[in-house]
């Protein structure tokens, strides 16, 4: 079998000898041409005039595209049609897309761009939460409320209460390949794209809305992306459809990358929120009531704002049996880029806030932080309890994973340590921290949960595949590959991997909500087994076997006492005239989910995971290290344990910056301050934990998936929570009060709570 | 001016290249070499490191702001040229795909090549050697497998051949016009020609004023063939540093004497960056952040500055007039820094969001010389806490004298508060900007007397 083994990533090797093609590396035709995007300078107000006679004289400029200037729609959102590619007339952001400019290249359309003489009219900016709120500019009529059990009445009688509130930052998706698209027109108006985009269907349809055509006028292919994270679900929109509108207002063929900066300035980035709590707790910290407010800076458009702050709402219980529980969730309508997907898509804001509110319990009755998780646990083997939009928790594993990752980590004994350790040192503080995560697989858009495929066998016994799913660097198109291979028993090296495209599957779901694998991995099974079928039908009726005893395996069929080869076979079939190529198609069962009221059974099933993080801090400076993590996580029958891993380690390193590092800073006017690396700070190669162990739970899915694999793009992302919960335990450390660590925990802002521990403040 | 250098052993020589095309763009445009990859273009990513050869060894580069005449008489290795021609893969890349060092790819390239110039260089301090490479997927572990599983492996033959196929100064050909002077002298008859060219040492910082700003640089001067701006000597008496020396060079030489200072110049920028930034580039662009100059100013460092055959001296504090305005006169260079010869008593803070990699929000250099208990003659001295790079003179006075005690320190870092007042931006606020400098003071006190203090020397 093909699936389960550590097979390396299926473009390693290109990877490591720079063969590997990315949008920017594909050869293009003589004559084509680049563009760049004039930006806002302003965060919000009325363009007076636009004056672009520089841009137009500027040296290889051949056009210069305004608004007034696209044919058709003028539209790149995925959602609420509110999101002009162009900006007429109202400027909403700053860093909006004003003007297209068309040049011989790359560099001369960047240069270009920076000559418009732009007056805008500025107006009020709505930049914070507070702003928003102030103002009610919000996204939907109202807040959206998720209840369940009686929280009011619960907290009054309650033994213990506290309330807080909680700062989240937002996070840039610093995915090292930016944005890129690369339209190629083709005969009768027909359009070819390349776009680096986990969404191929969406491009395809926001390109021929823009081009005036039907979908099947254009075709969308996606080899791989330079890193994804959800800021290539929606965010390449906009390249795309400005390549296909200039390259039919030109006849050449355009590309667009975005420079670093404009990168940084144009696309959205993750949600920031403020998470505000009133809990009610017994005296072994066991909540007995909780009532949370989120809000969430959506900035300038809708995007995907709305299942973001929802699947929030939908993790703010995360591992925890919560029986009385309100959250009201606010979605604000800011100047500000538009925030859109980032791995989790609102769950790790949702996890943070339950994760903070068990550290202020314990720091309260002066428990350890574990324990009060422990109190809380949803129970594994409970098939009654239920999250707090009623779906049963059934399949709970967190008792066990848990303890079992605290046995391994030596988590009594190091506690024990570090607490004497810190009692003999003055200017350095060690913190310890346990994090569960429970996460959710499945689209809440439930209609988005299906998937398609298209497997052919050659005669020659070699076999193309393709799917809907896009390649990102997850190494989803190897873990199908090993499908494929497994279904026919042959070889991985005799499945070739193609590029996503949207003339192969159509109406194709976003590679996203760590969906990819479930989805297309079983769409992938479907086609195989259609094409066995039909093999092993034939193959039975030549050799005079039931075709139920036909064995595919190790490169070879077996039917009754004859062994062909699997081209044998192939061409077998073939001669027969018989098809071999077939399409697969697979919906996600047993979910339903009412948005408006809370309350279904959204999800298909649950990852869980645990993190144990180690920190030191230095209380002179707030600088801060991560020891050693130990992780146990769930991947159910992992189809593929190194790739697996790989997903496990990256998303706890990238949670971990998203709490530490990573800061953005808007200044006043509504300008992202820090829109490059030299000041947007994503881990480094240092920041790593010393020590980091990192193993798979060994259970199957109890949900029929892939080979009952589980899902594992997201669901690790959340345990980087572990680190700012262990630097909260090391501040703690620092002096008697509760020093409320806010996010991303930065140098500065350790230092500003190791004050408040210690009431210096 | 003609460029000639080695690409992947294959000679290239440009004729009149536009002296501000980037490696990069060249590569990639011109040559249609794409394995390297532009991830930032302002050399804070690493995906387009590349390798270049000289007389001084193998240094790991980033292409996107190097420009075509730095590469002048040198050996550039790609991605493209690390494999052998037959194929086989070079230990790092094989070891790359066996870890799984490799998610989405994009950053591969420059991962790759890092690695293969340290394991060339038998350098297995892989968190230094990789701290300008970002990767976003997968967590870096995987690649310091990989790291470690080639770091016994051969070197490839044809890479240890490198070293002896280096075409070397070109300027016996007469290729080369005045933009790219042999020495100083003719640089100095050349700048006091040209008084408003700009001079291009490493271009780490000149490199951004083109990929960033976009900005025309109308007379260009590569400082990169002046023989006799680099290197370190040291006599009795003095230490002197070439304006061209680099920050790795300078990092070298300097660690054993000032071990805290190496610590500090191992965080200034990454590998890539100190091999080609300069000391003398780093002070005369007079930025307030940089780190080079509060670091010599501690030591008590003397300004070199030519103009023509006129030469002149300057406490290099006093080089740095106000933000963005130096004491440096049209057609001025910065020749050589020289500080004395002394015993260590130096101590360095670098304060920044992250450890490696990053511009400090506050650098603080304290030279803490001590005599029967006493200190006696101080330098404090801050970058970041000021429109330039200054001393802290009212804390400095506050301290000379007093017993090498905690109310000496507390005493000191009160007047540190007159010394200066912060700006507050995005890298930190005034505030605790104010109290990391003071608690720098803090700091070194605790370290003389052996109170651990130091995040990286604590494990689990």
């Amino acid at each position: 079998m093909s699936t389960s083994k550590p097979l390396p990533h299926d473009a390693a090797q290109l990877h490591v000898t720079g063969t590997a093609r990315y949008v920017d590396d594909i050869p293009t035709p003589a004559g084509t041409l680049h563009l760049a995007f004039g930006l806002s300078d302003q965060a919000r107000g009325k363009i007076a005039a636009m004056n672009l006679e520089q841009v137009t004289a500027s040296a290889g400029v051949v056009a210069v595209l305004t608004a007034d200037d696209l044919p058709f729609s003028n539209d790149v959102s995925p959602s609420a049609h509110d999101e002009p590619l162009l900006a007429t007339g109202q400027v909403h952001y700053l860093g909006q897309p004003l003007f297209i400019v068309v040049a011989t290249s790359h560099l001369a359309a960047r240069r270009a761009a920076r000559l418009a003489q732009v007056e805008i009219t500025a107006e009020p900016a709505i930049l914070t939460i507070d702003d928003a709120m102030a103002a009610n500019s919000r996204f939907e009529d109202g807040p959206r409320i998720y209840a369940k059990g009686d929280p009011d009445r619960i907290l009054t009688a309650a033994p213990n209460r506290l309330r807080g509130s909680l700062e989240i930052g937002g996070q840039e998706h610093f995915y090292l390949e930016g944005q890129a698209a690369l339209a190629l027109p083709l005969e009768g108006g027909d359009m070819l794209i390349h776009s680096s985009t986990q969404h191929p269907t969406e491009i395809q349809h926001k390109v021929a809305e823009a081009i005036g055509a039907p979908m099947h006028a254009v075709r969308v292919e996606t080899r791989r992306m330079g890193g994804g994270f959800g800021g290539k679900e929606s965010q390449g929109n906009a390249l795309a459809v400005a390549c296909a509108i200039a390259a039919r207002h030109t006849g050449a063929p355009c590309k667009m990358r975005y420079d670093r900066d404009d990168d940084m300035m144009i696309t959205g980035k993750r949600h920031d929120f403020r998470i505000t709590y009133d809990a009610g707790f017994d005296e072994t910290g066991r909540i007995t009531a909780l009532d949370f407010t989120h809000y969430a800076r959506c900035g300038w458009a809708m995007d995907l704002s709305l299942p973001v702050a929802d699947r929030a709402m939908l993790h703010a219980d995360n591992a925890y049996h919560l029986e009385h529980i309100r959250i009201t969730s606010h979605r604000l309508k800011t100047n500000t880029q538009s925030a859109t997907a980032f791995r989790g898509f609102g769950g790790p804001q949702g996890i943070v806030g339950i994760e903070r509110v068990m550290d202020h319990i314990a720091a309260t009755l002066g428990l350890d932080p574990l324990e009060v998780r422990r109190a809380n646990f949803y129970r594994d083997g409970n098939i009654t309890q239920t999250t707090p939009y009623q779906q049963p928790v059934t399949d709970c594993i967190i008792q066990a994973l848990t303890d079992r990752v605290t046995a391994n980590a030596g988590y009594d004994e190091r506690r024990k340590d570090i607490a004497s350790w810190n009692a003999q040192n003055p200017i350095l503080k060690r913190g310890l921290a346990l994090t569960p995560v429970k996460f959710g697989i499945s689209f809440t858009l439930t209609h988005l949960n299906q998937a398609g495929a298209l497997v052919h066998v050659y005669h020659d016994g070699s076999i193309h595949l393709n799917h809907g799913g896009t390649e990102m660097g997850q190494g989803l198109f190897q873990k199908v590959a090993q499908i494929a291979a497994a279904e026919f028993g042959v070889p991985i090296e005799q499945v070739k991997i193609t590029a996503t495209d949207t003339a192969k599957v159509p109406n194709t779901s976003a590679t996203a909500a760590s969906s990819g694998t479930d989805l297309n991995g079983m769409a992938v099974l479907n086609a195989c087994t259609t094409i066995r079928g039909r093999m092993a039908g034939h193959l039975a009726m030549l050799h005079d076997c039931d075709p139920g005893a036909i064995r595919f395996e190790n490169g070879h069929v077996r039917a009754g006492d004859t062994t062909l080869t699997f081209a044998q076979a192939a061409q077998a079939t073939y001669e027969a005239r018989i098809s071999l190529s077939a399409t697969g198609f697979y919906k996600t069962p047993d979910i339903k989910w009412d948005r408006i009221k809370g309350v279904g059974q959204p999800f298909f099933y649950f990852a869980y995971g645990a993190a144990i993080t180690e920190v030191v801090i230095d209380t002179l400076t707030g600088e801060n290290r991560i020891l050693r993590a130990d992780i146990l996580h769930d991947a159910g029958q992992s189809l593929n344990p190194a790739l697996d891993i790989g997903q496990i380690e990256g998303g706890y390193v990238q949670g971990a910056g998203w709490l530490t590092t990573e800061e953005l800073v808007w200044d006043a006017r509504g300008a992202l301050k820090t829109h490059a690396p030299a000041t947007y700070k994503i881990p480094a190669c240092s920041d790593r934990p010393d020590v980091f162990n990192v193993a798979l739970w060994d259970k199957p899915n109890p949900a029929q998936t892939i080979y009952r694999s589980k899902a594992v793009g997201e669901p690790p992302f959340m345990l980087g929570i572990s680190v700012w919960s262990a630097l909260a335990d090391a501040v703690a450390a620092c002096g008697p009060n509760y020093a409320d660590l806010q996010t991303p925990a930065t140098a500065e802002a350790v230092l500003a709570a190791v004050k408040r521990a210690k009431g210096d403040a | 001016m003609n460029v000639s250098f080695l690409l992947n052993g294959t000679s290239v020589t440009l004729t009149e290249p536009a002296p501000t095309t980037t490696l990069l763009d060249w590569l990639r445009e011109e040559r249609h070499l794409t394995g390297t990859k532009e991830g930032c273009n302002e050399g804070d990513c690493g995906a387009c490191t590349v390798m270049v050869t000289d007389a001084n060894g193998h240094h790991p580069l980033n292409a996107c702001i190097l420009l075509l005449p730095q590469l002048d008489g040198k050996h550039v290795t790609t991605v493209e040229g690390l494999s052998t021609a037959q194929g086989t893969l070079h230990p790092v890349q094989s070891e790359m795909v066996t870890h799984h060092g490799s998610q989405c790819g994009f950053c591969t390239p420059g991962f790759v090549m890092s690695m293969a110039t340290a394991h060339l260089n038998g350098d297995t301090d892989h968190n230094t050697t990789l701290a300008g490479n970002l990767c976003r997927c997968t967590g870096y572990a995987p690649i310091i497998r990989a790291a470690r599983a080639a770091e016994e492996q051969p070197v490839p033959d044809h890479l240890l051949l490198l070293g002896e196929n280096i075409p070397g100064n070109p300027s016996a050909d007469g290729r080369l016009d005045g933009a790219a002077p042999q020495t100083t002298d003719a640089l100095a008859k050349l700048y006091a020609e040209n008084p408003d060219a700009t001079l291009i040492a490493g271009a780490t910082d000149v490199g951004l004023w083109i990929t960033k700003q976009l900005r025309d640089i109308p007379t260009p001067i590569f400082l990169n063939q002046c023989a006799d701006l680099h290197g370190i000597t040291k006599t009795d008496t003095h230490w002197r540093i070439g304006a061209m020396t680099s920050i790795a060079e300078l990092e070298r030489t300097l660690s054993p004497h000032f071990p805290d200072l190496g610590k500090m110049l191992r965080r200034y920028g990454s590998t890539q960056v100190r091999a080609a930034a300069t000391l003398g580039g780093n002070i005369a662009n007079g930025s307030p952040i940089g780190d080079g100059s509060p670091a010599m100013i501690a030591l008590g460092a003397t300004l070199h500055l030519r103009m023509e055959d006129t030469r002149r001296d300057i406490p290099l504090e006093d080089f740095f007039i106000a933000y963005g305005k130096q004491d440096r006169q049209r057609g001025e260079f910065v020749e050589a820094i020289s500080f004395p010869v002394q015993p260590d008593t130096l101590h360095c803070t670098k304060i920044s969001k992250r450890f490696d990699q990053d511009i400090s929000a506050v650098c603080a250099c304290l030279n803490l010389p001590v005599e029967d208990g006493h200190f006696t003659t101080t330098r404090l001295a801050f970058g970041g806490m000021a429109g330039t790079p200054a001393r802290a003179r009212q804390a400095e006075a506050a301290l000379n004298g007093q017993p090498v005690t905690l109310a000496s320190i507390h005493a000191a870092m009160a007047v540190l508060r007159h010394d200066f007042t912060p700006l507050s931006d995005m890298r930190a606020s005034a505030d605790y900007r104010m109290e990391v400098a003071q608690n720098a003071l803090l700091r070194a006190f605790h370290r003389s007397n052996g109170t651990a203090t130091d995040l990286h020397e604590v494990t689990s």
